[in-house]
């Protein structure tokens, strides 16, 4: 599904996971491989349950596969110790969960600016590149607020702008416009389609079929395996209507 | 068109193509017809002919509460409903061989294609940002709902079908049984 020339940023190989052991074991995911190339918007759909947010943490390393390895930027995520694998995610991945994970007691500008400033930025700059991240998705005038402060959709707003913040070049993204109404999911995906064109690669999980069509390329997954793919859309003009 | 100002055949055609977002177009033979019965019923006047040869049309009061009582009466939805992608599963279900699943799928992938192609010139219009490609973007938007309503529809109707194929909760209980120990169960 690779697209000529463009470079592979994320690959899962035969990836497994099970949680427990034994009568008890769920399998979220059977033997999933897919890859995702520089400057693609791939879509992930399915039913509850498929196994779509496990395949999102297994692919930003918040959790480790049973069997099959997970490749960011050709480096297997197995054979990285804890603090290599957090140096990694911080400096390459934007994950946007579906419920934020933002720090309350910080504001939106200190949650956007935390990822850069924990991987040694100064915080003058940390700074000037969250409210620069804040202003994409368009809540810079509210960058001194603290969460409580906050409505669920701009709390969104906040989790997105840390995703994209520092030109991470890989943005998991766990249904981005649950909380928001269809203009202001419009001006995220706008963002995350930008990221894509700039040459990030972009996972999104999304329940909604016309937020999936933003993306190139849509996965569909059930009881935790790939069931079928739309083709890869080398050639955007071909998609345009005609009047 | 003519509440806003008197005009005559090709400059109404141009607004009609223009307001609608080209894509209900008309050729002009049909606009003149039009008018003339619009004039026959009294909607219409017809103010003469220019020095450059075109027929101007006003409208009329009875034209007026012609336009008021159609904006304020609701479209109404076709009956019965002809929806060929309705009918198909419908058939789909009652017909031997066929996979109705695929059928779903086929569907599936085809109105995700769509989809991407409306979601592309939406955004292609918005960057253009013109006043005038304002009614392109509504009807795009138009587009874009409807492919979703029918890809939540096909996701409804698998769910319905995977419901009806299931064997009851008493026989899924022997199935079960007489199987062999799953190891593993599914995250549902």
């Amino acid at each position: 599904m690779s697209a000529p020339g463009n470079r592979q940023l994320l690959e899962l190989a035969g990836v497994t996971k099970t949680y427990g052991t034994g009568d008890t074991s769920v399998a979220a995911l059977r033997d999933v491989s897919f890859s995702v190339d520089e400057g693609e918007f791939v879509a992930v759909m399915g039913p509850s349950g498929s196994g779509k947010s496990s395949l999102l943490a297994l692919a930003g390393g918040l959790d480790t596969a049973t069997s099959g390895e997970v490749f960011i930027q050709d480096t297997p995520l197995g054979s990285l110790g804890l603090a290599n694998l957090a140096r990694l995610r911080r400096r390459a991945v934007g994950y946007v969960f579906q419920d934020f994970n933002l720090i309350p007691t910080l504001t939106a500008v200190e949650n956007a600016a935390l990822p850069l400033e924990l991987d040694g930025w100064k915080p003058a700059k940390a700074h000037r590149a969250a409210r620069n991240a804040l202003r994409q998705v368009g809540i810079e005038h509210l960058a001194g607020r603290f969460m409580d402060q906050l409505s669920g959709g701009q709390q969104q707003r906040v989790a997105i702008a840390r995703a994209i913040i520092g030109e991470r070049s890989l943005i998991l993204a766990d249904e981005p416009t649950g909380a928001l109404d269809s203009v202001t999911g419009n001006g995220v995906l706008e963002v995350l389609r930008q990221r894509a064109d700039a040459g990030a690669a972009v996972v999104m999980v999304t329940h909604e079929p016309r937020h999936a069509g933003w993306a190139d390329r849509v996965v569909f997954l059930k009881d935790g395996r790939i069931v079928d793919q739309t083709a890869l859309q080398n050639d955007p003009a071909s998609l345009l209507v005609n009047r | 068109m003519l509440e806003q100002q008197q005009r005559y055949g090709f400059e109404l055609r141009e607004e009609f193509e223009r307001s609608t977002g080209s894509t209900w177009p008309l050729n002009i033979g049909q606009v003149y017809t039009t008018l003339d019965r619009l004039e026959r019923d009294g909607l219409v006047s017809d103010l003469g002919t220019d020095e450059r040869g075109h027929r101007y049309y006003a409208i009329t009061e009875a034209g007026r509460m012609e336009v008021a009582a159609w904006f304020s009466t609701p479209v109404a939805p076709s009956t019965p409903p002809r929806n060929e992608l309705a009918i198909k599963l419908a058939l789909a279900l009652g017909t031997p061989r066929v996979d109705v699943a695929a059928v779903i799928q086929t569907q599936r992938l085809s109105t995700i294609h769509a989809m991407q192609g409306y979601v592309r010139s939406r955004r292609e219009a918005d960057k253009a940002n013109k006043a005038e490609d304002f009614s392109w973007r509504l009807v795009l938007e138009s587009l874009i709902y409807s492919a979703d309503a029918e890809l939540k529809w096909l996701d409804h109707c698998e769910e319905k079908m995977l419901t009806m194929a299931k064997p009851s909760v008493a026989g899924a209980g022997i199935a079960a049984s007489v199987a062999a120990p799953a190891r593993t169960r599914e995250l549902s």
